[in-house]
């Protein structure tokens, strides 16, 4: 995955710094609550949620098992319509391919739509190291991008900024790379949003190329999906003479149909609305003609990039059921304190806490800590629109963990205890399911810890916690 | 690149990997029933899903529905007769101020008969209807391929009367005609399978807007700022 995160620090340390950060930490729970409010209504206005989650979920699956095939048969029928079919193996091959196409062009900068496997796999630095200049267009990667930052939410990776603090990122940067911010700038959001249009506008009327991803890929017919609010998508999707595509191989869906469920359940999830504003639908290319539109060329790059490694993982598969609408963020209790940035990877939160593991396995200390970044407290998988058990595989892959070498699995405990033991409510309710489990106990720790307690009595679990004891003889 | 693949790179790795990680040598025949493009074995997905939330067989009720979620989020909305709409239209540009209104091939000539704005098209005098030279255009008008009530969705599809997918972006005011009850269905899965995949489609439900600022949902950002939808009851 991406440069750009390598060497942080572990997810205890990071979230220990993040959670000092008073305003981070009033942004989040501003964001994340107002949102989660939201969500609920535009949910319960389906009676008949549990039942497209049922079925987007086994359309997934169905998917994976089948996923060489899928993936043929979309290759065939973006073929068929116009369009060029790559595949890269990972990171560097996918970034080579791109490079390679945009110097074909002949131009030197690139318009893009947000897109989480290009920032999965650096593209924009990988460009950049090749004299192509990348523009992000999506208002909240423009804000990262002018800010020199790193995202924070899947969907919206300035999350941690106010509209103060995009004002003034608007005010001082925009005049580096185009247009400059109007004089008298204000932190109204209408106002920031005019800002951003007036500066991309003639970035999108001069592009020649621009890269997206997609959020669905219809096998059946070929058909790429994009899913957006602003008119940014739109625009580099139509303006631009040639397209290019990254996308994840777990994006394909079978069919034309599947995309009744998909588009009912990823707004809702994404930004609590019954659908958003804009979503582009498009067949290879649709250029020929008089009143022909769009991109004369269209390349789609299929991005492995560690999928097949998740894929693998019978457990751990279900990550790649993701759909990347961002409510498991919104409603982690973790995430609202720690902020995205201490995941240390372009995909935080729940999500981000297995889905990374397995895409860049988990030799690094940051990597080994990320199953740890949960209380377990299931709220993701309650919300979850393609019912990933996220709690289930984060169990899973601490035991990853745990079977590897065991100093790791001694920091790991230790960064959890650690963790824990700072948030007393955490602290509370694991010493309550301890006491309440205790005649389950064994005296001896299975699995790794069993070298420990090969000398040692594993201590008794008192019935009651101490500090409930405390509470009700003192309190 | 692999140079067995000038422009395939790691096809075979990938799919050998797939196949590793699903633990067999290939898809079997059983797999793939359909082998090519004939119908998707469909037999694993459970689609006891409702086909609507609402009752899909009264046209009023749907329209108004579609009129309330398209106010709810900052679309305008009018309603008229067939007969009505000439006027209609040509009121709604002149309200706004229009100098300049760009036009699809295949809109109905009634629809502009009082348009006092002067009516581009792409192969009118003037030269191809550009992004750069619709920068400049104050309007464009045009119709959809259907309207989703529950939604409160547009499709645009660029068949005739719709033209263009930059032809409804880069200007910054959209007048946008449903004819009801043809045009409108109750909900997602009931428009799919009226819609072509092979056709480039925009589902465009209220104007531009953004969700980046705070999680807060603020209109206008680079599509059309003003979005004005006319239901026309045939």
């Amino acid at each position: 995955m991406s440069g750009t995160f390598l060497g942080l620090p572990a997810f205890p340390e990071a979230a220990a710094a993040a959670v000092q950060d008073e305003r981070l930490r009033a942004n989040l729970r501003h964001a994340t609550g107002t949102i989660r409010a939201k969500r609920a209504r535009a949910v319960a206005e389906l009676a008949d949620w549990a039942e497209l989650r049922a079925a987007a979920k086994a359309v997934k699956d169905r998917t994976l098992d089948r996923l060489d095939h899928y993936l043929v048969r979309l290759e065939q029928n973006v073929t068929a319509a116009g369009g060029q079919v790559h595949w890269a193996a990972d990171a560097e091959e996918a970034n080579r391919i791109v490079t390679g196409l945009v110097r074909a062009t002949g131009e030197r900068e690139v318009v893009k739509v947000k897109s989480m496997a290009t920032q999965e796999i650096g593209l924009n630095e990988a460009l950049a190291e090749a004299g192509i200049r990348a523009y992000e267009t999506d208002l909240a990667e423009l804000i990262v991008q002018l800010g020199n930052d790193r995202p924070s939410h899947i969907l919206v990776p300035a999350i941690h900024r106010n509209r103060g603090e995009i004002r003034d990122i608007f005010a001082d940067r925009m005049a580096d790379l185009g247009r400059p911010a109007p004089e008298g700038l204000t932190d109204e959001p209408a106002e920031l949003a005019e800002a951003a249009r007036l500066h991309l506008r003639e970035k999108f009327l001069r592009a020649k190329v621009a890269v997206s991803g997609a959020n669905f890929m219809i096998a059946e017919t070929g058909t790429l999906v994009v899913v957006e609010s602003e008119g940014n998508g739109r625009m580099c999707l139509t303006l631009p003479r040639t397209l290019i595509s990254v996308v994840g191989i777990e994006k394909v869906l079978p069919t034309w149909r599947d995309l009744e469920i998909f588009l009912q359940l990823l707004p809702r999830s994404a930004t609590a609305e019954r659908m958003n504003p804009y979503t582009s639908l498009w067949t290879g290319t649709h250029a020929d003609g008089p009143d022909g539109d769009g991109p004369e060329e269209f390349h789609l790059v299929l991005l492995d990039n560690g999928r097949t490694d998740v894929l693998a993982d019978r457990t751990g598969r279900q990550a790649l059921r993701c759909i990347r609408c961002s409510a498991c963020l919104n409603v982690c209790p973790v995430y609202e304190r720690a902020g995205g940035h201490a995941y240390g990877s372009v995909y935080p939160g729940p999500i981000g806490a297995i889905l990374t593991p397995q895409l860049r396995g988990t030799e690094t200390p940051l990597d080994a800590s990320l199953p740890y970044a949960s209380s377990l407290c299931g709220a993701c998988y309650e919300v979850c629109p393609v019912a990933i058990d996220i709690p289930e595989v984060l169990v899973h892959l601490r035991e990853r963990v745990a079977d590897g070498p065991r100093h790791r699995l001694a920091r790991a405990a230790a960064a959890a205890a650690a963790y824990v033991l700072d948030h007393p409510g955490l602290l509370r309710a694991a010493e309550r399911a301890a006491a309440r489990t205790r005649r389950l106990h064994p005296r001896r720790l299975p699995g790794p810890g069993r070298a420990w307690t090969d000398t040692r009595e594993l201590p008794a679990v008192p019935p009651e916690p101490f500090r409930d004891w405390w509470r009700r003889n003192r309190g | 690149m692999n140079p067995d693949s000038p422009t395939g790179g790691s096809r075979e790795l990938v799919l050998s990997r797939i196949r590793a990680a699903l633990g067999r040598a290939a898809t079997t025949p059983a797999d793939r029933p359909e082998d090519g493009n004939g119908p998707a074995d469909d037999s694993a997905v459970p689609r006891d899903y409702l086909r609507s939330h609402v009752p899909a067989d009264d046209p009023d009720a749907l329209l108004d529905l579609l009129h309330r979620n398209l106010v709810d989020y900052r679309a305008l909305v009018h309603r008229c007769t067939p007969a009505e709409l000439p006027d209609l239209i040509g009121a709604l540009l002149d309200a706004r101020g229009a100098r300049t209104v760009a036009v699809p091939p295949g809109l109905p000539p009634a629809w502009t008969a009082a348009v006092r704005a002067e009516a581009l098209a792409n192969d009118g005098p003037g030269g191809p209807l550009t992004a750069a030279r619709l920068d400049g255009v104050d309007s464009v008008l045009t119709g959809c391929a259907l309207a989703i009530a529950e939604t409160g969705t547009l499709v645009l599809d660029a068949g005739p009367g719709q033209g263009r997918r930059l032809l409804t972006l880069v200007p910054d005011h959209h007048i946008c005609v449903v004819r009801a009850p043809g045009q409108v269905v109750a909900s997602v899965p009931l428009a799919l399978p009226r819609l072509d995949p092979a056709r480039p489609q925009t589902w465009i439900s209220g104007p531009s807007a953004t969700s980046d600022i705070e999680l807060t949902r603020v209109e206008g950002v680079h599509g059309p700022r003003t979005l004005e939808v006319v239901l026309v009851r045939d």
